[in-house]
């Protein structure tokens, strides 16, 4: 079944040559970030930024070794990589360190090892390998209960160490998940769902609900494409709600909008499922339950937000939403991060120039704020070069997971990808305030050797598997 | 097989779409808003102020007066405080836990990331017991201020003192800043644009916790403190400090101006205070007590006490009554020991009668210039009283009575010359004669002057006709000239001729023979030809007040003076003994008779007496 090749010149040296950029880039910014002028040699091992090239200098290792195991490891092991993963996640809720209120650290003599960050690994390969097995197709019940097993159960494990940011990162796989098949109502459904979380938390309940109905009318319209039928049942909600509202004023009842609303509603409903029942008209039950559903959700959204989000979650949405300020708190970080990135300007401070980074002004400038200082020293220039260099790194491994002849290095392509973007999106959003602080690294660049070596053994085993493409016949 | 091959185009699209909207927001962050990089720029540079040193103020000669001390204030940053040792820390600065607990709390509730001050001026000696210890405490730190000494302790009033500005202070003048010192009298206020120098800035790199990081663009921005200047006083500190001695136990004002120039010799206010009472911790303390001093010495008498100037003022009336032409040398008017008109007397004493003009000065004839003013007002040059009276006003006026001198010294009051208002409202239009005014003919009544507006007088009277403005700054170092006032000649109404005159009876008021009838023969030195007039101030509330002008020598003058004692009786009793001790302390720098000097340095005029209020 296999031809042997030579494995150096199938490697996609372009890919390779944007990981060395990426993480080369990393570790000058981490210097600039943590540069002081007691310590100003890039290779003093008592700064982060030496620390970081002893990791730098391990991960390229590590990669040479994930190239040298073969390619069937990988496939046939990945059940088992999983699980010892599912063993270690647990293990660090017991025996594991805690970190800024995070129990997920295995202390190892100097070392902190954070499992969380190979979970991820393991994860794709073990979703990669259910959803390469033949005959499993993403369109029964069953496949999605065992899918969302492989995908929750670390993350579920990681939220019980507190990491909430690592646990988020799990919700990434639904881009593998939709590339492998996944119904696009599946999604929307999802995208709804997150959408009026959103809008539950901004809006006036009354101004949601009545957005929702108007949601409901038009997919009724595009199911139905009879304009008289949504002619119809939009005329008798308005009759009921009217009537309703003539009788509140005229019998000084004194109810609430919320009421008259919900009144005419339920009437117009049952007015609906007997009109359907009658005339034949489809798909009008699954929509009734679906507005009945975005109805419950709305008015359980605030119940959800108080209960099951900590305070500082609440407060971290609450200031990207802009319906809480709190300049020296929640918002300092986020604040001082844009400060910083703004102060940049067109062309930068230069490199080791930048002041807010450099005083501490912004937080964790050198782990999850890094991006700060690409912003303040280098500028727009700066910013632009690596965001850009990262979506094309994104775009070519698309490409490569793309030729693969294998589904299972396709599927896990396609999970490097997910995980990269997801964390390159909320980690460059949260710098310049697009997306609620969600503590993750940027991958290569932030410091930690966890991550580092995570995303490179990530990385280097699609590209361990892509070098080896043409051995396999799919 | 693989029949979602498409949706790879959506993945790749939502990627660049992300990427497309963060770069968009990035180019309006750092493009286009300009806001953050304004915010940055302050969010890391602090400017710490570097104060200079205080000009000097030295006396006429070069004496030094006024210097700096060195003072440290012990600054405190609250959020780098860790545990030390109070104990230790107590004993450093001797200062109670209570103190240390009390102030950093104080500190804390200011802000915890800026330095507010712990301990204000601590001496060079606990400085450097301290500085050697500074580094266990960690969050406090030491600024360099300085402090005003003084070389002795004469002159409080016409120095003046300094002391922390004020909120509104800091709202009209953006120069100073809360915790700023100014200068709040005398010259230590008036020159305090020269003294103060001008205050540098260093711009360093500080941390999100203030912490310094170093210098900004290795101190481009940074701007060297520039040292005040220094001050030379028209002050004679030698003449100055015999004043006050002079004036020891008795309340009262002498000034001496040199009459060539309008510069202030000597400026006395009794009871006076020393300056070092006003500086540092001890000040709002001091100041509190001097505050509640019956005697207020804080009140600066020579510029601020309006007494009438009595019998001197009769050498102002003689000299209008010449100017106008309603008097000549060979006037004579009898005297019978008092002035009738109707129902009105006004006293005088016992003299020989008649007296021509030179002897009414010498012997200071009341009766005498109650015709010399009478005359003046009912001049039938002008149609009515009225208009005589502003004719005499303004000649009075000439000589800077009523008005502001317009000295160096900003508070200084203007005195009392009425106006023909004050009599209309009191009188009506037509209802005052000159008889009604009459006893401002012999300097009582209406009138009100300042010892400074009497010595500069005196000085118009020793130069024949003109006075330079009095003033207390003799030289600014470095480019800097007096104001053009002070250079200026102000001349009075009164042609030059006619001094000569007056001067011949203020000699003989002084030098007369002894039994002639002069007034002032306490004043006579055997070397000098001292020039003078005795004054007796009437004081509703207690004994006259003693007065005497004089310039000396005569014909070339040199010191121009007037003293004023309080409660002191008849001018020839006090105040001229004291003036001549003056002059020849000035003029000789020696005393040929002791005895005079040990007669006014033993008295003690009513000192403790509760009821002495000058006018005000």
């Amino acid at each position: 079944m296999q031809r042997r090749i030579n494995l150096w010149s199938n490697i996609d040296w372009l890919a390779v040559t944007i990981y060395l950029v990426l993480v080369f880039l990393g570790w000058v910014n981490i210097y600039a970030a943590v540069y002081n002028e007691e310590h100003h040699s890039i290779f003093d091992v008592t700064q982060r930024y030496g620390k970081q090239l002893i990791w730098i200098s391990a991960a390229i290792v590590i990669a040479f070794l994930v190239f040298i195991i073969d390619i069937n490891f990988y496939s046939y092991f990945a059940y088992l990589v999983y699980g010892v993963m599912i063993f270690l996640l647990l293990a660090v809720l017991i025996f594991g360190l805690e970190v800024h209120g995070a129990r997920s650290w295995f202390q190892i003599g100097n070392i902190r090892i954070q499992p969380s960050e190979f979970a991820k690994i393991a994860t794709a390969l073990a979703l990669a390998r259910y959803l390469s097995t033949f005959n499993v197709q993403l369109n029964t019940f069953k496949t999605y209960l065992r899918v969302a097993a492989i995908i929750l159960v670390p993350a579920f494990l990681i939220l019980l160490q507190n990491d909430t940011g690592s646990a988020l990162v799990y919700f990434a796989f639904i881009m593998v998940l939709y590339r492998e098949g996944i119904s696009a109502s599946v999604l929307l459904l999802g995208f709804f769902v997150i959408v009026l979380f959103i809008l539950a938390l901004i809006l006036e309940k009354l101004i949601i609900i009545s957005l929702s109905i108007g949601v409901v009318f038009i997919i009724f319209w595009i199911l139905n494409r009879k304009f008289k039928n949504v002619a119809l049942g939009f005329g008798i909600l308005m009759a009921s709600s009217a009537i309703l509202y003539g009788l509140n004023e005229f019998l000084v009842l004194g109810l609430s909008y919320y009421y008259i609303m919900l009144s005419a509603l339920g009437f117009s409903a049952l007015v609906y499922i007997i009109l359907s029942i009658r005339y034949k008209v489809r798909s009008v039950i699954l929509l009734l339950v679906f507005l009945l559903g975005s109805i419950i959700f709305t008015f359980s959204v605030d119940y959800v937000f108080n209960n099951f989000l900590e305070e500082h979650q609440q407060k971290r949405i609450n200031v990207v939403l802009g319906l809480e300020s709190d300049p020296y708190g929640v918002e300092y970080n986020v604040n001082q991060s844009k400060i910083a990135i703004g102060s940049g300007g067109f062309s930068g401070k230069g490199f080791l120039r930048g002041t807010q980074t450099k005083f501490d002004f912004v937080p964790e400038q050198s782990t999850d704020f890094i991006f700060c200082t690409i912003g303040e020293e280098w500028g727009f220039v700066g910013t632009f070069f690596v965001l850009g260099l990262f979506i094309f790194f994104l775009y070519r491994l698309i490409g490569i997971a793309e030729r693969q002849r294998s589904s299972f290095s396709r599927i896990y392509g396609y999970g490097v990808v997910s995980v990269l973007f997801f964390h390159i999106a909320i980690n460059i959003g949260m710098t310049i305030g697009l997306v609620p602080v969600i503590g993750i690294p940027l991958p290569f660049f932030s410091y930690g050797g966890s991550s580092l070596w995570g995303f490179t053994i990530m990385l280097f085993i699609f590209l361990r598997l892509d070098a080896s493409r043409l051995e396999m016949l799919g | 097989m693989d029949s979602f091959a498409n949706r790879r185009h959506i993945i790749r699209f939502v990627i660049i779409l992300v990427g497309l909207i963060y770069i968009i927001r990035l180019f309006l962050l750092q493009v286009v808003d300009n806001t953050y990089k304004v915010t940055a720029s302050s969010n890391v540079l602090r400017y710490v102020t570097q104060f200079p040193a205080r000009g000097l103020i030295y006396d006429r000669e070069g004496r030094l007066l006024v210097y700096n001390e060195a003072a440290y204030d012990l600054m405190l940053v609250p959020q780098q405080l860790e545990a030390f040792d109070t104990a230790e820390f107590c004993d450093i600065l001797n200062v109670s836990k209570e103190y240390i607990d009390e102030n950093i709390k104080r500190a804390k509730d200011y802000s915890h990331y800026n330095s507010s001050i712990f301990l204000k001026q601590v001496s060079s000696i606990t400085y450097a017991n301290l500085q050697e210890k500074l580094y266990k405490y960690p969050g406090f730190y030491v600024q360099a201020r300085t402090l005003r000494k003084y070389t002795n302790e004469n002159g409080a009033h016409l120095l003046g003192y300094v002391g922390e500005v004020n909120d509104k202070i800091i709202e009209k003048d953006d120069y100073y800043k809360s915790g700023d010192y100014i200068g709040i009298s005398g010259i230590e206020q008036s020159y305090e644009e020269y003294l103060r120098g001008e205050k540098g800035v260093n711009v360093y790199l500080v941390d999100v916790h203030n912490r310094i990081k170093g210098t900004y663009s290795n101190g481009r921005l940074d701007k060297k403190a520039e040292v005040g200047s220094n001050i030379i006083s028209t002050i004679d500190v030698d003449l100055q400090s015999y004043g006050e001695k002079l004036m020891n136990n008795k309340i009262g004002s002498i000034v001496a101006i040199e009459p060539s120039t309008g510069e202030i010799l000597a400026l006395v206010s009794a009871p006076t205070y020393n300056p070092e009472l006003l500086v540092g911790r001890i000040r709002t303390k001091n100041y509190v007590n001097l505050m509640s001093d019956t005697l207020k010495p804080l009140f600066n008498r020579a510029l601020m006490a309006q007494y009438p100037p009595g019998s001197t003022f009769k050498i102002i009336n003689g000299l209008i009554g010449l100017q106008e032409k309603v008097l000549w040398t060979s006037t004579e008017h009898d005297c019978a020991g008092a002035y009738y008109s109707g129902r009105m007397r006004v006293g005088c004493h016992i003299h020989r009668s008649p007296l021509d003009f030179i002897e009414s000065i010498q012997m200071s004839c009341n009766t005498y210039y109650c015709n010399v003013f009478r005359s003046i007002l009912d001049n039938k040059k002008y149609p009515t009283i009225r208009e005589s009276f502003d004719q005499w006003r303004e000649y009075v006026m000439s000589f800077g009575f009523g008005q502001y001198l317009n000295s160096d010294f900003s508070n200084e009051l203007k005195g009392l010359v009425p106006t023909k208002q004050t009599y209309d409202r009191v009188y009506g239009e037509k209802g005052w004669r000159s008889l009604t005014l009459v006893s401002m003919a012999i300097g009582q009544g209406e009138l009100g002057t300042t010892p400074l507006q009497m010595a500069n007088m005196t000085a118009a009277i020793a130069n024949r006709g003109y006075y330079y403005t009095p003033h207390i700054v003799k030289e600014i170092e470095g480019d800097y000239s007096l104001d053009d006032r002070f250079y200026q000649k102000n001349y009075t109404k009164i042609d030059s001729n006619y001094f000569n005159i007056v001067i011949e009876g203020m000699d003989l008021a002084v030098n007369g023979e002894p039994g002639s009838g002069s007034t002032a023969r306490t004043a006579h030195l055997e070397d000098v030809v001292v020039c003078g007039k005795t004054g007796t101030a009437e004081n509703p509330h207690g004994e006259d007040h003693s007065i005497f002008i004089a310039f000396a020598p005569k014909d070339d003058p040199k010191i121009a003076i007037a003293v004023y004692i309080e409660n002191g009786g008849f001018g020839g009793t006090w105040a001229a003994p004291t003036a001549k001790l003056m002059i020849e302390k000035y003029l000789n720098d020696s005393i040929s008779v002791p005895w005079w000097e040990q007669y006014v340095l033993n008295a003690e005029i009513n000192y403790n007496a509760e009821t002495d209020k000058p006018l005000e």
